[in-house]
């Protein structure tokens, strides 16, 4: 198939999911597809080699483009065009991929549902009343809707897996620096990883391949080869896997115990072996998430201040003060200007000890916690990606905490900077239930050939119980 | 009552490096506003910061030239604040763990003789743009060339005791600073800028008393004028029992006065903290030896040198000194064979007229020693090879031969001396008179007169013989 004919049908069906009413996508065009996908083949034509040929590929629109603008679903970027391209987006571009469109988000990746948007809420493509997970919601849903076979998004604290997990797609979250951080719109930038989705474990782990790798723009990025993974190994003798019993607490979703319980089945009929194992301080990870992050995010979004680009609005008093207070009170929402000053609270003098200073202390026994049990010869973790299936939508907007914890079993691998996968793992009265597996720092290959000889075992659509 | 002047110096200087602190733009001085950026330094969303390289480098080599401690690893920090010339809303500098601590910069004291200063810290920093507050009228702009230009900042501990001590630290740091090539120390390009904290406290009192910040000071002279004025306004603070505040100050040259900013102070708290895009910065036993042998001798070790393996007073040794290039030619001058003390005369004179005006040492250090050599040969008197040493710069003769074709060869030849000695005689006998009636002093007046009728060519260490025996 030529690229422009992957172009023609990648159009069709953005086309049907906006006709849905997704609301999955902020830009995307036929002609830019059109234009792409001309070049590609005449790259093609040349004899040069495209590992991505074709392949349509939605970005969440907090990855810089120069062909359509990036808002981070922000009113402070309405109409933003970048004058650069990230450099995620650049080498998908030289691997032959076609930017198939820029996808809604909650507000600078800020929110665990895809409701925070300024420009609308996302739905979840197998019940229009549901979320989709967030903050990648509109690269999940474009992915399960069959619209394009992989995405990119980006995490900071389960941006990518727990909407993988809502909308029964891959995600892929490499470890820390394995992809470059350049041209990703910083939120938590310690944190921030620009991460994948894709229909199968192959279509994801072919677009890390192309996408990672050192960049000198990016001071993070690891001086590591790019993420190649092998194919999926036809058994998983002597491969140990643990369960850390803090992620199957008592009260989880018994349909989710049940799915993770038929994906240690898988584990132990491929020949590997299964232990519980305990990762002591995950109770703290969203609290500790929850202060680094914003205080990440208050400068991070400093500079979003309408003197040089965005949004820009004069307030009553006309001087410089008044610009910043009128430009941020009405570009940013209202999740972006609580994380804003829960930020600048905890670096505050007087308080920057009792918070900061202790989050990242305990950031460090959180990644400790992986570390030991890693060295004690464990290979790979095994946990629920959610705590729930998808919930509905307005459901938990009111409530921070509530909608905070959907993140739950996600967000101490981003504190501890290691790779994870999330792969769908059977339904649940019809919403998907997602199994994560959690590698060792430089583990990502490993991973995903595990979770690829998992995904033959594992039915993603068929109902638990 | 006496006072105690307390005073502090933070001296932020531009390293001397091509491109930006983290990013490839051009730190040229003086290019048109907003042509010198790129995402990185605008602050664009995405963009990241990378290191540069040589920024460090320079960064390190002020660092040991100034005796501090080089730190292993340290930490680049956000430091936050809204500002239009501020593109991502936060400054990338040192904080808690700075490239180096722990240095010291001596200097002559007028009063206090030789004073130690300590160096509390060096740590590096991008700049900011700069807010044109007279381009368009009615609005501020700005200018982002600046922004992300690479800067070390430069803290002394509270060691001043007088403006003028200030002044005579500045020039001793920026000696050292020059020498190592890190910056072009420049304040009128703003390469190098002073900010000053000045207390008072009563004579003999160890308690620091509430210090103000002066800002706005272009030349060592004006550091010195503004922390007068500073030094006055807190003393009649305190004559009239009123509490002297923390207060930032500008300089105002023209009025020579130093009046508050409009900001509010003390309300900044910057929220320090590691910045997330940078690991930290590790440099290694290796790197750090590898630096320190690169140091050029340093001018208080070079300046003792020269009065001890060259003889020069300490006042010649400290001109020589004061200057890379000027001491490089001195011993270039000495190496082809001149005198020591004459070199350094020669330097300290005419040579540098000519370097304060054109910057450049334009007599090849060879002929200049020529030169010396035909002076003290008796070749050509004084006066002579000075008018030969204007002609040398622009000139392939040698100084001899320019010395030849203008005639200024010294006569030694008696019959000829006497010649000239005859007709000065002859022209002036109410003198020849005096003389002979006991006016000896005369004998200086004569020997001038001899000068000006052979137009400087007779040698007169000659002439004073044949006068003598003329005037018997």
């Amino acid at each position: 198939m030529s690229a422009a004919d992957s172009a023609r049908e990648a159009a069709a069906a953005l086309e049907r999911c906006d006709a849905l009413g997704l609301n999955a996508t902020l830009h995307w065009s036929a002609e830019l597809l059109d234009a792409q996908a001309a070049a590609v083949d005449r790259r093609a034509a040349a004899g040069e080699v495209l590992p991505l040929a074709g392949v349509p590929v939605a970005i969440k629109d907090n990855i810089v483009t120069a062909d359509a603008p990036t808002t981070c679903a922000s009113r402070i970027l309405e109409g933003y065009t970048s004058p650069y391209e990230a450099t995620a987006v650049t080498r998908l571009r030289d691997a032959g991929a076609l930017i198939a469109a820029k996808t809604n988000l909650d507000e600078f990746a800020m929110g665990s549902s895809t409701e925070h948007s300024a420009f609308g809420r996302v739905q979840h493509p197998l019940d229009a009343a549901r979320v989709p997970g967030g903050s990648s919601g509109g690269s999940a849903a474009l992915v399960a809707a069959g619209a394009v076979p992989a995405a990119l998004g980006s995490e900071t604290g389960g941006s990518v897996r727990q909407p993988a997990s809502f909308c029964g797609v891959v995600g892929v979250k490499p470890g820390y620096g394995r992809v470059s951080r350049y041209g990703l719109v910083a939120f938590g930038s310690s944190l921030d990883c620009v991460s994948v989705f894709g229909r199968t474990v192959e279509d994801a782990g072919r677009v890390l391949r192309a996408i990672s790798g050192p960049d000198p723009l990016d001071s993070t990025s690891l001086a590591a080869p790019p993420i190649t993974p092998g194919p999926a190994p036809a058994d998983l003798r002597g491969v140990r896997i643990g369960l850390p019993r803090e992620y199957f607490p008592a009260d989880l979703d018994p349909a989710i115990r049940t799915a993770l319980d038929r994906v240690a089945g898988a584990v132990r009929a491929l020949g590997g072996t299964v232990e519980d194992v305990s990762l002591p301080h995950t109770r703290y990870a969203v609290p500790t998430y929850y202060i680094i992050a914003p205080a990440e995010a208050s400068a991070n979004l400093a500079r979003f201040d309408g003197v040089r680009y965005g949004l820009r609005r004069i307030g009553p008093e006309g001087d410089v003060r008044s610009l910043y207070r009128a430009t941020r009170g009405e570009g940013f929402g209202p999740e972006v200007r609580r994380r804003v000053l829960v930020g600048t609270y905890v670096l505050s003098a007087g308080y920057y000890d009792a918070y900061y200073r202790k989050a990242q202390r305990v950031r460090s026994l959180i990644a400790h916690d992986f570390a030991e049990v890693f060295a004690s010869g464990v290979d790979l973790l095994l946990t629920p990606t959610t705590p729930t299936t998808a919930f509905r939508a307005g459901e938990r907007t009111e409530d921070p905490v509530a909608m905070y914890l959907a993140d739950i079993f996600v967000s101490a691998v981003n504190l501890a900077g290691l790779p994870a996968i999330s792969i769908p793992a059977g339904r649940s009265a019809g919403l998907p239930i997602g199994a994560q597996l959690i590698a060792p720092a430089m583990g990502d290959e490993r991973m995903i050939e595990v979770a690829a000889a998992l995904e033959r075992m594992v039915s993603a659509v068929a109902e638990v119980r | 009552m006496t006072w105690e002047t307390v005073i502090g110096l933070e001296v932020h200087m531009q390293l001397r490096t091509r491109s930006k602190m983290f990013c490839g733009c051009s730190t040229a001085f003086g290019d048109p506003p907003n042509t010198n950026v790129c995402p990185v330094c605008l602050g664009l969303p995405g963009a990241l910061p990378v290191p540069n390289a040589e920024a460090v480098r320079l960064g390190a080599r002020a660092a040991l030239a100034l005796g501090c401690a080089l730190h292993h690893a340290s930490v680049f920090a956000r430091k936050n604040y809204f500002y239009p010339d501020l593109p991502k809303g936060y400054q990338i500098s040192q904080f808690d763990r700075p490239l180096a601590t722990g240095g010291v910069v001596h200097f002559e004291s007028a009063e206090r003789g030789r004073v130690a200063v300590e160096i509390q810290r060096l740590h590096l920093e991008e700049d900011a743009g700069k807010s044109l507050h007279d381009r368009v009228p009615g609005r501020t702009a700005v200018d982002l060339n600046r922004a992300g230009v690479p800067l070390a900042e430069i803290v002394s501990g509270p060691d001043l005791r007088s403006p003028a001590e200030a002044r005579a630290y500045l020039v001793a740091l920026r000696q050292i600073l020059l020498y190592t090539g890190a910056s072009d120390c420049s304040m009128e390009e703003g390469s190098l800028r002073v900010d000053a904290n000045l207390s008072i406290r009563r004579a003999g009192d160890p308690a620091l008393g509430t210090k103000t910040e002066v800002k706005n000071m272009n030349s060592f002279a004006n550091v010195e004028r503004a922390l007068e004025a500073e030094r006055e306004r807190q003393v009649a603070l305190a004559e009239a029992g009123k509490p002297v505040r923390q207060v930032t100050l500008l300089f105002d040259a023209a009025m020579g006065a130093v009046r508050p900013t409009r900001s509010k102070e003390g309300s900044h708290d910057y929220r320090y903290f590691p910045d997330p895009d940078l690991p930290p910065l590790v440099l290694t036993a290796e790197w750090e030896r590898a630096q320190r042998d690169a140091l050029p001798e340093l001018p208080e070790a070079r300046r003792e040198r020269f009065v001890t393996a060259h003889g020069l007073s300490p006042y010649h040794a400290g001109v020589m000194a004061s200057e890379r290039p000027l001491a490089d030619y001195f011993e270039a001058v000495v190496a082809a064979g001149a005198d020591a003390r004459a070199a350094a005369n020669w330097i300290a004179g005419d040579v540098m007229t000519g370097y304060n005006t054109s910057g450049t040492l334009a007599v090849q250090p060879a002929r200049l020693a020529a030169l010396i050599a035909l002076e003290r040969d008796g070749i050509v008197s004084l006066q002579a090879a000075r008018r030969v040493f204007g002609e040398l710069a622009g000139s392939g003769e040698s100084p001899r031969m320019i010395a030849e074709r203008l005639g200024l060869i010294q006569v030694k030849d008696a019959d000829a001396l006497g010649g000239w000695v005859d007709e000065v005689l002859a022209a002036h006998p109410d003198e020849l008179a005096r003389y002979r009636a006991g006016e000896t002093k005369l004998l200086g007046f004569f020997v001038g007169q001899v000068m000006k009728r052979s137009a400087g060519k007779a040698d007169p260490k000659g002439v004073q013989p044949v006068l003598k025996e003329r005037l018997g």
